[in-house]
């Protein structure tokens, strides 16, 4: 009964919608603000009726009702409760099910904001999320039914419908699938949330852009309200593919954390405009320029996230991350040219409208340099874009099949993302406006100093690799600019308000906390790149078959082949677990134990590493064979990945920088106030 | 006044540049999605269906000889595609070889095997643990199956004397009589 | 025999004509400065193949049933076989290259993890250095019209603080 309910929960909820729809666009034509009311409430009403929807499944994934087609295909009896919850996300119906509930707990949270200032957009705003969230309904609704249940039919023919087909027996499991094992990790709990609200959030800025561009209304005020949006969106985009990463770091075994994956590049993607937008918006802020470029790139944001979405759900790529294949490719293909050709059509309508008022003046000035900066990102997405697209391309055309994988896309962006490492250097140091390679020389020679002294380190350290050292000094650049920043804002500070240095700083990053917290996860894209490059240019491996008490060695580590247990565990798998002692430089430092797990109810594997981290790198060890009953001899993957660790420990400083960024902040129409009435303000101070 | 003028100018020349820019972006959209709309109708569409004709193979055989459909007209051609580490397909193996000894002296029957992403020394392997007579051949460049746009092994399509595919079996045949009564259902006049 | 057929698919033109190809994508890297980095690494192989010459030809052969997964850490069956051949394979003395291109032969060009440069393929090496060089060109396009209305826009620009410095001080001020 309980599926009936949360079934029913999400009819309403549509309808809920298509009402709201229908009451937003009377009440915009015939300017009757009553029906705009009702479509708001409308909007907020559908919170909590997919809510209730969803603790319907949650309910159902705990008791193990595997009457129900979902529950039997991604839980099991022997799966502990988190995982039975997170279940949620881990198969098709599911998490399209959350994905509209986030889209509504959104809407709401949008709905729920001050609208006075800006009420023409409202009804806008309404219709294109709730357009949005209507589609996902009726996916759930009509093709992924996350409440279907099973059927028998006379002929033992088993069935799954909603109701009963006529002279059909419920079809009742005593046990489920299981989740797929390789869905079974923390970074599993995390991963698809974060991106979905990475994703969910991103239709906001997308509404706003829209309803800024159906109701004319084009001077910068739908940045002033989307742009905190975009950044948490944005902010949930990057939490996602981080954690993505660090999942396939730990669980796919391959020794990597990031394999240029479609279903990867096409989450990248979107990730790519945004941040274009985030940089290129405070152009428009600055100096009223490109709004027809930002109002283009939000549009391109989220039409990329709309495409990225169907590339993993259609069944159109293959791809380890993708959903088996669906039903709701067709449905999807017509949102996505729905989304496509509206969105396009208003931008062209209102393209004239989106002419700026100043020019760009100085090849040298930020402005220029931040241009730049959008055209590296774009460059980076072209060729995500098309080394997707184009498998699709040449099956379409010359009916081959090809790959295009992990070296083209390095290849390709490598020198691009390299750029923007320099950029990044560079453009703190650039002025708005007017800005000439004199007065930039000036600027940058103190950081390049830093760049010099990177450079040197690494030479003595023994790097020979011109791109590593490329790298390393692009990245010493980046932190003397970030840490000249902190420590010259700081100094004037000091200097007019006779604060502490510490003091100082920390108000100076307070009072301004974008700009600061962009420096933040300036310097945590830096950490990144020191573990990328650590790994990409200075990554061994070695495989090799010994026999207990033989010995691989490695980069001046000594792996040890002690031992091999195989037993079976409560949870239904047989683990298959080595014990590997580790020395580096003689010393015994670690017992690893690789290991891998064999889950009966999916019949699949999986392979879990032994890993020693430390700051100045990984040793990742896959136990890959061993001998069935003896376990005399085992075969052993060694990977050392240099550096990675400051991949995520570049994260977590990133996350908090972007945290920093999108937390409130007075500034906007309220900045301008406080401007007004400065004496008033500094005294609350 | 000489920046009006100026902005005149701009602005005419800006009025005329996006007229082909539109174009350009509406095509280069329509063109997008006409791709994505292919690339998901290949997807969408399963193997060959019932009624189509029989798509022109070549299937290079262990022995080295070149096999064509059209070597056959007037036959009933069984194609079955297997792949030496695809356990199901080990299943219906015998029993795709004894339909074979069954049909080969009446000579209306052809049977062809191929190997799906096989390497040779297991192919052969296989062909010999199973004892399996009739042609067998590697799907070089895995044209065939691309041709035959098949979803996975075992999968069996069997064409009646005119080459036009009557029956697809996905997955193995559950049992010999199955096998022989559905070849003998197209081989009847 | 049918390796012996293979072998004859793999005749010297055959490779030749390879070789020019990467010639060709040599020229072309030059030429847009250094968009693709190569790599090419050519070995003798040694008697006895050891795991890792294997997965050194493994990491960059994708099985078509194994989504987008190298062939060196694939763990299915298919993969093992494949493992396999390209270790009798190097036993017999064949090059990384020649085995690479017996794949290619076997199963279509979609095991090479990067579409082999010749005919419609070569789009995907073209198109994404030609529209970022159509972005490089709009940009110096924005900026050269411009210097046209530099005069105009010398007004407002006085108006901007010259120096870092001072701006940020101002910015303080404001607060």
């Amino acid at each position: 009964m309980l599926a009936n309910l949360g079934y029913g929960a999400l009819i309403i909820a549509l309808m809920v919608c298509i009402y709201g729809i229908g009451a937003a666009l009377y009440g915009v034509i015939r300017e009757k603000n009553v029906w705009v009311n009702s479509a708001r409430n409308a909007m907020l009403l559908t919170a909590p009726l997919i809510t209730l929807s969803v603790v319907a499944i949650v309910i159902l994934l705990i008791d193990g009702n595997y009457e129900l087609d979902y529950v039997a295909s991604v839980t099991s009896n022997s799966m502990p409760l988190y995982l039975k919850i997170t279940a949620l996300w881990g198969g098709q119906a599911g998490s399209l099910v959350f994905w509209s509930w986030l889209m509504s707990l959104f809407a709401s949270a949008v709905t729920l904001r001050r609208w006075d200032r800006d009420r023409e957009f409202l009804p806008w705003v309404i219709i294109i999320v709730l357009v949005t969230l209507t589609f996902f309904l009726c996916l759930n609704i009509f093709l992924e039914n996350p409440f279907a249940r099973l059927w028998q039919m006379s002929g033992g023919l088993i069935v799954k419908s909603m109701l009963p087909p006529s002279g059909a027996m419920l079809y009742m499991q005593s046990d489920g699938n299981g989740l797929n094992p390789l869905l079974r990790h923390f970074g599993m709990i995390f991963h698809p949330p974060m991106l979905y609200l990475g994703f969910v959030s991103f239709v906001i800025p997308f509404a706003f852009a829209l309803a800024a561009l159906i109701t004319g209304r084009t001077d910068d005020r739908w940045i002033r309200i989307t742009r905190r949006w975009t950044l948490v969106a944005w902010l949930f985009l990057s939490l996602g593919l981080v954690l993505g990463s660090r999942w396939a770091y730990d669980v796919l075994g391959w020794g990597g954390y990031w394999g240029w994956d479609a279903v990867e590049i096409s989450a990248l993607m979107p990730w790519l405009s945004g941040t274009a937008f985030l940089h290129s918006i405070i152009i428009q802020e600055k100096r009223n320029m490109l709004k027809q470029w930002n109002m283009a790139l939000i549009i391109l944001t989220y039409d990329l996230v709309i495409f990225a979405t169907f590339l993993t759900r259609s069944g159109v790529l293959s791809s380890v991350h993708a959903f088996a294949q669906s039903a709701i490719g067709p449905l999807f293909f017509a949102f996505i040219a729905l989304t496509f050709l509206v969105s396009i059509a208003l931008l062209m309508h209102r393209w004239n409208d989106l002419k700026s008022d100043s020019h760009m003046t100085s090849l040298f000035s930020r402005e220029a340099l931040f241009l730049l900066n959008n055209l590296l990102f774009m460059g980076i997405l072209v060729v995500c874009f098309w080394g997707v697209i184009f498998p699709l391309l040449s099956e379409v055309f010359t009916g081959q099949k090809v790959t295009v994988g992990p070296p083209y896309y390095k290849a390709a962006s490598g020198p691009l993302f390299a750029g923007l490492l320099l950029l990044m250097g560079v453009a703190p140091l650039a002025a708005w406006g007017r800005s000439t390679y004199k007065t930039l020389g000036r600027a940058i020679w103190k950081p390049a100093i830093f760049a010099i002294i990177g450079i040197g380190w690494a030479i003595v350290e023994g790097v020979k690799n011109p791109w590593a050292l490329l790298g390393f000094g692009l990245c010493a650049l980046v932190t003397g600019v970030i840490v000249e920043e902190f420590w010259r804002g700081a100094r004037a500070r000091q200097r007019t308000k006779g604060e502490n240095f510490v003091l100082a700083l920390w108000r100076l990053a307070g009072r301004n906390r974008r700009r600061y917290g962009g420096y933040i996860i300036h310097l945590g894209v830096v950490f990144m790149a020191l573990g990328i490059i650590g790994i990409e240019l200075f990554q061994t491996n070695t495989q090799a078959t010994i026999a207990q008490g033989e010995q691989i060695t490695l980069d001046g580590y000594v792996l040890k082949y002690e031992k091999l247990s195989i037993f079976d565990t409560e949870d239904r798998r047989n683990i298959a677990r080595a014990v590997v002692h580790v020395y580096k430089d003689g010393r015994f430092v670690q017992e690893l134990y690789p290991r891998r797990d064999f889950y009966y109810e999916s019949q699949q594997q999986m392979t879990i590493p032994g890993v020693r981290s430390t700051w100045e790198d990984d040793l990742y060890i896959i136990l890959v064979e061993w001998e069935p009953v003896s376990a005399e001899s085992a075969t052993f993957k060694v990977f050392r990945n240099p550096l990675i660790n400051w991949l995520w420990f570049g994260a977590i400083i990133f996350m908090l920088g972007a945290l920093a960024a999108a937390l409130p902040e007075k500034e906007g129409i309220v900045q301008i106030r406080q401007v007004k009435h400065s004496e008033y303000s500094t005294a609350k101070v | 006044m000489a920046s009006q003028s100026n902005e005149k100018t701009e602005q005419t020349t800006r009025r005329g540049k996006p007229r082909w820019g539109r174009l350009v972006v509406w095509l280069g959209l329509v063109v997008f999605l006409i791709i994505l709309g292919f690339g998901l109708m290949r997807t969408q569409q399963g193997p060959i269906t019932i009624g189509e004709k029989a798509p022109d193979i070549t299937l290079t055989t262990f022995d080295g000889q070149e096999i064509r459909m059209t070597d056959f007209p007037g036959k009933v051609v069984v194609v079955n595609f297997w792949a030496s580490w695809c356990k199901p397909c080990e299943q219906e193996a015998a029993d795709l070889e004894a339909a074979w000894q069954y049909f080969k002296p009446g000579g209306e029957v052809v049977f062809l095997g191929v190997a799906y992403v096989d390497t040779e020394p297991e192919a052969r392997a296989y062909i010999e643990k199973f004892g399996i007579s009739y042609p067998n051949g590697l799907d070089l460049g895995t044209r065939i199956s691309q041709n035959f746009r098949i979803s996975g092994v075992p999968e069996t399509y069997v064409f009646d004397r005119d080459h036009v595919l009557q029956f697809v079996q996905i997955g193995p045949f559950q049992s010999l009589s199955q096998l022989k009564s559905v070849i003998d259902t197209y081989l009847a006049p | 025999m049918f390796v012996k057929h293979l072998l004859h698919i793999l005749s010297e033109e055959n490779r030749f004509s390879r070789m020019r190809q990467i010639s060709h994508i040599c020229g072309f890297l030059i030429a847009i400065m250094l968009f693709f980095v190569f790599e090419a690494g050519a070995q003798s192989p040694p008697p006895t193949p050891s795991d890792d010459e294997i997965n050194a030809i493994a990491s960059e052969l994708y099985c078509p049933v194994c989504e987008n997964v190298p062939l060196d850490v694939c763990g299915t069956q298919a993969c093992e076989q494949w493992r396999g051949v390209i270790r009798d394979k190097l036993m017999e003395g064949w090059s990384n290259e020649e085995i690479k291109q017996y794949f290619v032969e076997l199963y279509g060009d979609r095991v090479l993890a990067t579409p082999p440069a010749k005919g419609f393929n070569w789009l995907v090496y073209l198109v994404p250095p030609l529209v970022i060089l159509a972005g490089v060109y709009w940009m110096v396009q924005l900026f050269s019209r411009r210097k046209k209305t530099v005069s105009q826009s010398e007004a407002t620009i006085n108006l901007e603080q010259e120096e870092y410095i001072s701006r940020l001080e101002e910015e303080l001020k404001k607060r």
